[in-house]
């Protein structure tokens, strides 16, 4: 899908979000976790770790990962994959960043909800 | 029958000596050591990394008193040799103690240099020499501001570095024109000058000294151009001077240094001399590698096997500064006879250099990147022709032969005689065949059974490739356990590089420390936030990101991403009013478990969230603030009725609950802490599994601690009896200090103990006064930014986005 057809919805303000940090946002279709790197890069993912279930949105952020506070498994915010020796993947959620205002793209929540 | 072996000095060398001369001839002698100094033999290289902080006194001592008294040997401490009678065979120290000898060694070492200028005798004005120095340096750091370390040759350097991380404003003075000249090319001198200007120390080259200057205390240095620099502090650091007054006026033969042969037999048969004092072939030494290798030719000659001789060859030189990487060795004058390859790499402040003569490595000269050192001191040492490899051999060992990058194959490709250790001469196959043969699988073994990274500790790297080339996976590098991936550094030298360097953000600690990654990971950065919050306590800003989630929102988390809220009840008491708030906020929230825990409080399970604040809000009216059952801190003191209710109590353990818990509670420590105090033997609040328990008896308080009833199940240890609650509470508030100011994040006190040592806690705790008190004032101290609860901050605001979704979409709008 190209990027202008897409619908995108507001979420607030980068600075909603400590650096290295997470906030979650409510959907139909379950909790999604919105972090702001070091780096002030934003990335979404699926609130849902691959492993347990664990909510990553509370985990610590460091780099571009997260570690999950169950059972510390470590998730790219990048690809949505576990790092290290552990398999497993959770999705991938488009954030758009307009000078600090953050959107998300409903269409791929949709596809994650599938 | 048993001689009698008489030395004169502690130092490294005849410390050596004795090692190799019990091995090889043990029982032979009975030996008497007079030392100057009044302490055993500690390892003098290291003194730089006490003078910096990264290493102290206790890491660096060789031989503790133990050895001696294993060893049978009379170690006179403070006691310096003023007169050797050689017709009578006899020794005789300045506190009056003569002793007779059948062989006497002279190992008095070197004196340090002062240059004869005006001055130099005011107060301020030291050497660099010994641990007594080394005290007086770190002293003045405290208190002054200006340091002028005079020599800007090994030691000097080592001295500005050490000072200047210890936050004393430091200028070098350095009579040539470059830095460490008589080791360095000009070349790599002025990298060095550049990388120590870098740090914010001044150099001044070619600056000779007309006068110190002070009246009563030093206050400046005048040099001879006029100029005058300031300093509250002058370390003299220019060269050292065999020691060998004593046996001149003996009547032995003495030029430079205490003449010796080839076997270090002085001009007396009876008598030998080693070390720094001793003058063989016409050369003196300063560097430990050729004084190792006197001891083992000393060693033996006094064993009766008079073969071995010393030959002299020549040793590398490194500079111990950390993140300052030099090397060098040989010759590297120019001459009409000689070739030089040169590499320099300005980016990466990376310069060699080698000189050859006749296709054969003479000197080398590395700078910022000396990996390679030992292969050109392989080559050299072995007068290897290098036509063949000429083209690439300045890009070191790994272009070689067509299989590049992977570090261990460089290290797997050395002979077996290529020497690994310089200061100990120790080569690889002997580190190998020692490792198989012994079985060894630890670094502190393959030091202990082979001397190889025991010295200096530059060549660690080597060993540890030499060790998981020969082990494979079997090699488990535990002597060296990095705190994570992101640091070769393990918690106990990040602990002291903290402190001595003054780091007081996470980003100072992983720039200064050269962390590998960006913003570390989700195991150092909450270990990195413990040491600072402990370290800093008025100063550091907690950084609630690095923190875990429990103690990011002041409840635990469940499997289900609900969490729950225990609230403190002091002693584990109670009342009415109390539990009639529970009761409603159970109701209120539809709280769905309420469950007493095993510290004596109620724990209510299955809170989202985002009801936290109301539910803390609810429970703060009663009075109740945070119990931190979710802290790497002071959870729950749990106490039995005492002698308020007890039959058998003999004092008032639940009001010592009380009083202990009101006064830690808010404390971080680096593991959980968890505390009971029992009123009697019967010990019905278990306090003899706890990581701190007292037991109260009728003669007072028996304080416990080091206990563990989780993974590990363990007794606890009797730290010591105290007669009154207030030294109770005293001695426990020190104890937790000294476990917060050294144990590892996540390591509990007993096996904190277990590192430390039962005694050594017990020494610090109840033997030492002073130590005790001071413990206790900087917990006091602390508690002062800790005792704040979580909860009521957060009612009334603090970090609001915790609690809240950033946003909500997707829904229909009548949603709202």
């Amino acid at each position: 899908m190209m990027e202008m057809d897409m619908n995108w919805v507001g979420i607030g303000d980068i600075t909603d979000i400590p650096l290295r940090g997470a906030r979650c946002v409510k959907t139909p279709q379950g909790k999604i976790a919105v972090f702001r790197t070091a780096d002030n890069e934003v990335f979404a993912i699926e609130d849902h770790c691959p492993h347990k279930g664990g909510p990553l949105s509370q985990g610590i952020v460091h780099g571009t990962a997260v570690t999950c506070p169950l059972h510390n498994w470590v998730i790219s915010l990048e690809t949505g994959k576990a790092l290290g020796a552990d398999q497993g993947e959770v999705r991938t959620i488009r954030v758009r960043n307009d000078n600090g205002a953050l959107s998300i793209a409903l269409e791929s929540l949709m596809m994650a909800a599938e | 029958m048993t001689q009698k072996l008489v030395i004169i000095g502690n130092g490294m060398a005849p410390g050596r000596m004795l090692e190799h001369l019990f091995e090889q001839a043990p029982g032979q002698y009975a030996v008497t050591i007079f030392n100057a100094e009044p302490r055993v033999n500690y390892d003098r290289i290291m003194l730089s990394p006490v003078l910096s902080g990264e290493k102290t006194y206790e890491q660096i001592v060789i031989h503790g008193d133990g050895w001696y008294i294993e060893n049978g040997i009379t170690l006179y401490k403070g006691h310096k040799i003023i007169a050797i009678d050689r017709a009578a065979k006899t020794v005789t120290s300045d506190h009056g103690v003569t002793e007779s000898y059948d062989k006497l060694v002279i190992a008095t070492g070197s004196m340090p240099f002062i240059i004869p200028v005006p001055g130099k005798d005011l107060p301020g004005v030291i050497t660099y020499r010994d641990i007594d120095d080394v005290q007086a340096m770190l002293l003045a750091a405290q208190s002054r501001e200006k340091a002028i370390v005079i020599g800007g040759g090994l030691l000097g350097l080592e001295a500005a570095a050490g000072l200047n991380s210890r936050g004393m404003d430091v200028t070098v003075l350095h009579v040539m024109p470059t830095l460490m000249d008589r080791q360095l090319d000009p070349a790599a001198g002025y990298l060095l000058q550049r990388a120590f200007e870098e740090r914010g120390i001044k150099v001044i080259t070619k600056a000779n000294t007309k006068q110190i200057v002070g009246n009563g205390k030093v206050e400046g240095i005048e040099l001879d151009d006029g100029t005058i620099i300031p300093a509250s502090l002058v370390v003299m650091a220019v060269g050292i001077r065999p020691n060998s007054a004593i046996a001149k006026e003996a009547g032995l033969a003495v030029n430079r240094g205490i003449v010796v042969d080839s076997g270090m037999q002085t001009s007396d048969g009876d008598i030998l001399a080693l070390g720094e004092c001793a003058e063989v072939g016409g050369m003196v030494y300063g560097l430990v590698a050729p004084l190792y290798e006197m001891a083992r030719v000393a060693a033996s000659h006094l064993a009766g096997d008079r073969s071995p001789a010393f030959v002299h060859s020549d040793t590398p030189t490194k500079l111990k500064v950390t993140g300052i990487n030099l090397f060098s060795l040989g010759d590297f004058a120019e001459g009409e006879d000689r070739e030089e390859i040169v590499l320099r790499d300005a980016t990466a402040g990376v310069y060699k250099r080698l000189v050859l003569k006749d296709n054969r490595i003479i000197g080398t000269v590395l700078y910022g990147e000396t990996a390679d050192g030992a292969w050109f001191n392989d080559l050299k040492k072995k007068a290897t022709d290098i036509s063949e490899m000429r083209e690439t051999l300045i890009f070191g060992q790994a272009y070689q032969g067509g299989s590049p990058l992977d570090p261990t194959a460089a290290v797997a490709a050395l002979p077996d005689d290529a020497e690994i250790c310089g200061c100990n001469g120790v080569c690889k196959g002997k580190i190998t065949s020692t490792i198989t043969g012994k079985g060894l699988t630890s670094l502190d073994e393959v030091r202990a059974h082979t001397k190889a990274s025991a010295s200096c500790g530059s060549c660690t790297g080597l060993v540890e490739q030499l060790m998981s080339i020969t082990l494979g996976d079997a090699y488990n590098p535990k002597a060296v356990q990095p705190m994570c991936g992101c640091t070769d550094l393990g918690h106990d030298d990040v602990r002291r590089l903290i402190m001595a360097k003054g780091l007081k953000t996470i980003p100072a600690v992983m720039q200064e420390l050269e962390w590998k990654t960006s913003c570390g990971c989700a195991k150092c950065r909450p270990a990195l936030n413990y040491y600072l919050v402990c370290d800093w306590p008025n100063e550091y800003a907690d950084d609630y990101q690095s923190r875990f989630i429990n103690e990011r929102v002041h409840a635990n988390i469940q499997k289900d991403g609900t969490y729950s809220v225990v609230p403190r009840m002091w002693g584990g008491v109670t009342n009415s009013g109390e539990l009639r708030a529970i009761a409603d906020v159970v109701d209120k929230f539809e709280i769905p478990m309420v469950k007493v825990t095993g510290g004596q409080r109620i724990d209510l399970l299955g809170i989202e969230k985002e009801d936290l604040p109301a539910v803390w809000a609810d429970l703060g009216k009663a009075g109740f603030v945070s119990g931190q059952a979710y802290a790497k801190g002071l959870r729950t003191v749990k106490t039995c009725v005492g002698s308020d209710w007890c039959r058998f109590g003999t004092q008032d353990s639940t009001g010592l609950g009380i009083r202990i818990e009101k006064f830690m509670w808010g404390s971080w420590t680096p593991a959980k802490l968890k505390m009971a105090v029992s009123g009697c033997p019967r010990n019905c609040a278990e306090a003899t599994c706890k990581d701190i328990g007292v037991i109260c008896v009728d003669s007072g308080f028996e304080i416990h601690f080091a206990g563990a009833a989780g993974l590990d199940i363990k007794g606890t240890e009797v730290l010591g009896l105290v007669k009154t609650e207030d030294e109770a509470l005293h001695y426990i508030v020190a104890l937790t200090q000294m476990y917060r100011e050294q144990g590892r994040y996540l390591e509990r006190i007993y096996k904190w103990a277990k590192r430390i040592g039962l005694d050594e806690i017990r020494r610090q705790i109840m033997g030492d006064a002073d130590k005790r008190q001071a413990y206790y004032d900087r917990f006091v101290f602390s508690q002062k930014f800790a005792q704040v609860d979580p909860w009521s901050e957060r009612v009334s605001g603090k970090d609001k986005h915790e609690f809240r979704p950033m946003a909500t979409v997707g829904y229909p709008e009548a949603a709202e």
